[in-house]
């Protein structure tokens, strides 16, 4: 098999936080925002990374562009260890690697031209590039994204949310890159809008031949976009397969229940669906439960949940739940 | 009769750039143990309706036209009287459960002081009945919680907070204004449980204000549809998902995407909602309307009655939306 674009393995994130009340030499806690996560994505390939707020799912994407440091683990790219790589290599992988956020305006610099936040990465990245050359990709970004190019003057301020994010999106593009992580990039905007930036991510992905991240809570939008979906809770994978098995046969209690609570648009089909509905909070990051984290929610738990981290279970090709009760249970069901 | 019963009302602010005009000529009503979805985007004046009903519009705001409560005109009366009327009968719940709690009080003082004005209950009967009502809203061990500060709990359990405290006066008509757009999906359906729950309980009526069509579909009888803040289409939530008359109606149903379906490319509606500060002679819709005539450029369509419980406003036809 060729080596995939990128492949997480086991990847670690661990933030200490200082306990609230502490005296300075009070040692600081560890919490484990993303507990042992792997995954691959190959080229051309979306991924999508759904869970709830506290899930870690931002948080493995700023691990893979090494905003955050890792505890451990290892994030290949194209076969190199980037955790392990030198500053001058890891330079490069930025390139290839670039980010969308969610808060369109607030990640535009409000003091800068659209033009010049657009082409601040390429100037960047490639110093020796001729002013007209700049100028010329910019407007070609620009119009690929759905801007106009006579824009290229104005301010942030000026323009809408979905334009805004457009313009981040130009921005993410314009160092030709070959993953794009997009961290909730359409929860800000309206139905509307959304459908318009979700098109263009998507004609832009196949166009372009890009790989793409997409982490957001909204299932429905995820499913639309990707190919393979991950469900992560409290750090941890709970199930991972391709689109719409994990919508239409989904294994993980987790993952059911969450497909249960996403509501459908349309009366007939909402009022007669079955809405079991998953009691409690998210546990505290700082102090999760023993063995599967999810087992305080969980419908199905049993005792032997709480001792054990449970293994990963291959459903089928390409289709991992982390619930060995629930992957015995669908075998019974098949024989 | 109508418990609100909401005519012609026109929402005006004077801001530094200029007038917007929030809400143009919005007329409905509510009836007892009715449930109502207002759905519409951000500055489709969905919430600016709302308040300006109940006298919260902020500073600037001004609103005209008519509000009538049981039959009584309530629009911008005194801050006094209104007071009278909401919390006691009107009650409101807000998007951000942790901006609309006071963080330096405790749940229990934040929530006996309803009572206490409202009912002139004794610190100890208020505090019996608000135990009594955070049990309602299912929150565990409700004795012994409610004495902790609101940053104790999570978003999901402020939210209970908030819906049982709107709760103490038992009153006949629940705002809520997008109530679960600030939590996690299997917590909203917590949260949306309870509040369909709580409906049949107490028979209260209420509005929903929201932009997620997928609520709307799972808890509300009545759906109306605005956008730049005029009303687009209004009917039964059954008729309206399944035969929307309204090019807006039927571009945003397209446009979300659902987890029941596959498709390759979503339908969009091209172009971006509309500037309120510019102001609209002809239809808001018009600039994006993939139906839109010349006629709509230069006059609003009215609400047409079109059935019983249906209206709309558009110049075509419902059989040429379709």
């Amino acid at each position: 098999m060729s080596t995939p674009l990128l492949k997480v393995e086991d990847l670690r994130v661990t933030f200490n936080i200082r306990p609230r009340g502490a005296w300075p030499w009070t040692p600081s806690i560890p919490l484990h925002a993303v507990g042992g996560v792997s995954f691959e994505l190959e080229k051309g390939e979306t991924l999508g990374i759904v869970g709830e707020s506290g899930s870690g799912k931002s948080t493995v994407a700023r691990a893979i562009i090494n905003t955050v440091p890792a505890a451990g683990g290892r994030v290949l790219w194209k076969g190199d260890d980037l955790l392990q790589m030198d500053p001058h290599k890891r330079r490069q992988h930025r390139q290839a690697a670039q980010m969308v956020f969610q808060d369109p305006l607030a990640a535009l610099n409000p003091r800068m031209k659209v033009g010049e936040i657009i082409a601040e990465p390429l100037i960047t990245h490639a110093p020796g590039t001729s002013k007209a050359d700049v100028k010329r990709r910019v407007g070609e970004l620009m119009e690929r994204v759905g801007l106009l190019p006579n824009q290229i003057n104005r301010y942030p301020h000026e323009f809408s949310g979905g334009q805004c994010q457009r313009i981040g999106i130009a921005r993410a593009l314009i160092l030709n890159p070959e993953l794009v992580i997009c961290d909730e990039p359409v929860s800000a905007l309206d139905v509307s809008v959304q459908a318009q930036v979700i098109n263009l991510l998507s004609e832009l992905q196949r166009d372009l031949g890009l790989s793409l991240i997409f982490i957001a809570h909204d299932l429905s939008v995820v499913k639309h976009i990707s190919d393979r979906i991950l469900v992560m809770y409290l750090g941890r994978v709970m199930e991972t397969a391709d689109a719409d098995t994990l919508i239409e046969r989904p294994v993980h209690p987790y993952t059911r229940s969450l497909v249960q609570a996403v509501p459908i648009p349309d009366p007939v089909v909402e009022l007669a669906r079955e809405h079991p509905v998953l009691e409690g909070d998210l546990p505290s990051p700082l102090n999760p439960p023993s063995g599967c984290v999810f087992r305080t929610r969980c419908p199905l738990a049993q005792p032997s949940c709480a001792s054990e981290r449970p293994a990963p279970q291959q459903i089928a090709p390409g289709h991992v739940s982390y619930c060995p009760i629930t992957a015995g249970e669908r075998e019974v069901a098949r024989a | 009769m109508a418990l609100l019963e909401i005519k012609d009302l026109t929402v005006k602010f004077e801001t530094n750039d200029g007038i917007v005009s929030a809400v143009n000529g919005v007329s409905f009503n509510v009836r007892e143990g009715d449930t109502l979805a207002i759905v519409g985007e951000s500055g489709s004046g969905k919430s600016q309706t709302a308040f300006a009903a109940i006298g919260l519009l902020a500073r600037n705001g001004h609103a005209t036209g008519s509000v009538k409560w049981d039959g009584q005109e309530i629009l911008n009366l005194p801050e006094a009287k209104l007071n009278r009327i909401r919390a006691d009968e009107i009650a409101m719940i807000f998007q951000d459960p942790m901006t609309s709690l006071n963080p330096f009080l405790k749940v229990s003082d934040q929530m006996e002081e309803v009572l206490t004005l409202h009912r002139g209950m004794s610190r100890k009967q208020a505090r019996a009945e608000c135990v009594r009502m955070l049990d309602a809203v299912r929150i565990p061990d409700a004795a012994a919680r409610i004495t902790m500060y609101p940053h104790e709990f999570s978003g999901g359990m402020r939210q209970r907070i908030m819906i049982a405290m709107s709760l103490l006066c038992r009153p006949r008509l629940l705002i809520a204004d997008e109530p679960t757009t600030a939590l996690d999906v299997t917590v909203q359906a917590q949260i949306m449980d309870l509040l369909r729950d709580i409906q049949a309980e107490f028979n209260t009526a209420m509005i929903l204000i929201t932009h997620d069509l997928g609520i709307v579909a799972g808890s509300c009888e009545r759906t109306m549809v605005m956008y730049g803040g005029r009303i687009m289409e209004r009917g039964t939530t059954a008729e309206i998902f399944a035969n929307p008359t309204h090019p807006y109606t039927l571009g945003l149903l397209d446009a979300v995407p659902r987890l029941d379906r596959k498709e390759d490319t979503l339908p969009t509606i091209p172009g971006e909602p509309p500037d309120m500060l510019r102001g609209f002679r002809g239809c808001p819709f018009e600039p994006r309307c993939p139906k839109a005539i010349e006629r709509c450029k230069a006059e609003a369509p009215a609400l047409e009655r079109v059935s019983e419980t249906r209206v709309r406003a558009c110049h075509r036809s419902p059989e040429e939306v379709a």
